[in-house]
């Protein structure tokens, strides 16, 4: 019943003529850094703003989207499957009963990434633009096969840095390696505004003096964050959180609907307040 | 507050620290990634010096070397002999030729470096040449 609710909202291939959606990358070169629940965070966002979705899972091998998303028990069909002519992409595309808008695409967990072909992933990505608003790509760590893959078919790209010597370095390789002809913006995860005031973290500023990426937004270092993945509900839905609302004016961002610079996030302590968050 | 103890103390910010160390290993690793830039680096280098004296090209070393607050250039040039005349300086013929092989491959193309080339210096000044040759 609510499949049919859900497919009424993303039209089938072909049925209707509508500008290309955009493919997004979301990178990072370094693993663990948040790119998984960026994705998914961002991707959940976009769809509540009335935009279709649809998140591609292109960490095969280590697929996480999925459970990241709460939609593990779903999955009956992968990427591979699709690209390899075993299932066609609707019957691989996994619906989300929360919200209606949203599709995933989840990696083969038991493939390598070397079974990719790149051309035919482009081709993919480049057919799932003609059907969704947005395609949103979370790619796998590492600058080999899996990552060439992830970037294939997307023409802007959100790079996912986190305030450390290692995450720095690796968001400017990967940004040497997507080129100059996509759009590539940056996002500060896991920051943690005491430390920043203590001079014991890089702050945002400090990070892009080095990155020079236009800022797409901040994440502060939240346990709303590690309860809402433990649960796979994206904190993105959650009305109350603030990290889920600096999603939520990520993906406003991302659509043009906000304009405003990034904001930058402060101490909530009152000394905090009392004394300033800036060092 | 705690700022103000550590300067008392001599002791820089640990981000500060940690800045600092991202400039030098980030403008290390683009020297590493940028071999058709080294290349172009130590082309020009010998022109210009192969205007003055007879160098030993094919044994021309020039490397980088991160120190611990700067990243240095080491050219190491063995002299044959004076140049009698100056010579004019050869035509350019370098190319990128990474990207395209890269996106031949299907490979990610490395970000193209912005590479601006100089216009070439005026001919030599014969009297500099002279004063060189004398020893000090």
């Amino acid at each position: 019943m609510i499949n049919e609710v859900v497919q009424d909202e993303v039209p089938a291939t072909g049925t209707v003529r509508r500008p290309r959606g955009r493919a997004i990358v979301v990178t990072s070169g370094k693993g663990g850094v948040g790119k998984t629940t960026t994705t998914a965070n961002i991707g959940t966002a976009l769809a509540v703003l009335g935009n279709t979705v649809v998140m591609v899972d292109a960490d095969v091998g280590l697929r996480n989207l999925d459970i990241v998303l709460g939609l593990e028990a779903r999955v009956r069909h992968h990427v591979l499957d699709v690209l390899e002519g075993k299932s066609t992409i609707e019957d691989a595309l996994v619906s989300d009963k929360r919200v209606p808008k949203l599709r995933l695409l989840a990696a083969a967990q038991t493939r390598e990434k070397d079974d990719v072909d790149t051309a035919a992933f482009r081709d993919l990505i480049g057919s799932l633009r003609d059907r969704f608003d947005f395609v949103l790509i979370d790619c796998p760590a590492g600058i080999e096969k899996g990552f060439v893959n992830a970037i294939a078919g997307a023409d802007e790209a959100i790079v996912v840095c986190t305030p450390e010597v290692s995450a720095v370095r690796d968001a400017d390789r990967v940004v040497g390696l997507l080129g100059d002809d996509r759009t590539v913006q940056l996002i500060v995860n896991r920051l943690r505004p005491a430390l920043v005031r203590k001079g014991k973290m890089l702050s945002v500023e400090d990070v892009n003096d080095i990155l020079h990426l236009p800022l797409l937004g901040v994440i502060a270092e939240a346990p709303d964050v590690i309860v809402s993945t433990n649960r796979g509900q994206p904190v993105a839905l959650d009305p109350a959180s603030e990290v889920g609302e600096a999603y939520r004016t990520i993906a406003r961002r991302i659509t043009g609907q906000d304009t405003a610079a990034p904001e930058i996030p402060r101490e909530k302590t009152l000394f905090g307040k009392l004394f300033g968050g800036r060092s | 507050m705690i700022e103000f103890f550590n300067r008392l103390f001599g002791r820089e910010p640990s981000s500060r620290t940690a800045k600092e160390r991202l400039k030098l290993v980030l403008l290390s690793d683009h020297l590493s990634l940028a071999p058709d830039v080294v290349e172009a680096l130590k082309h020009d280098l010998l022109e210009v010096i192969s205007r003055y004296v007879e160098v030993d090209a094919a044994n021309v070393d020039v490397s980088f070397e991160q120190r611990e607050k700067q990243i240095a250039m080491l050219a190491n040039i063995p002299i044959l002999g004076m140049q009698k005349r100056p010579s004019p300086p050869p035509a350019s013929t370098n190319g990128s030729s990474k990207r395209r092989k890269a996106a031949a491959n299907g490979q990610a193309v490395p970000r193209r470096r912005r590479r601006k080339r100089q216009p070439l210096p005026p001919a030599p000044q014969p009297q500099l040449v002279q004063s060189l040759a004398q020893p000090t």
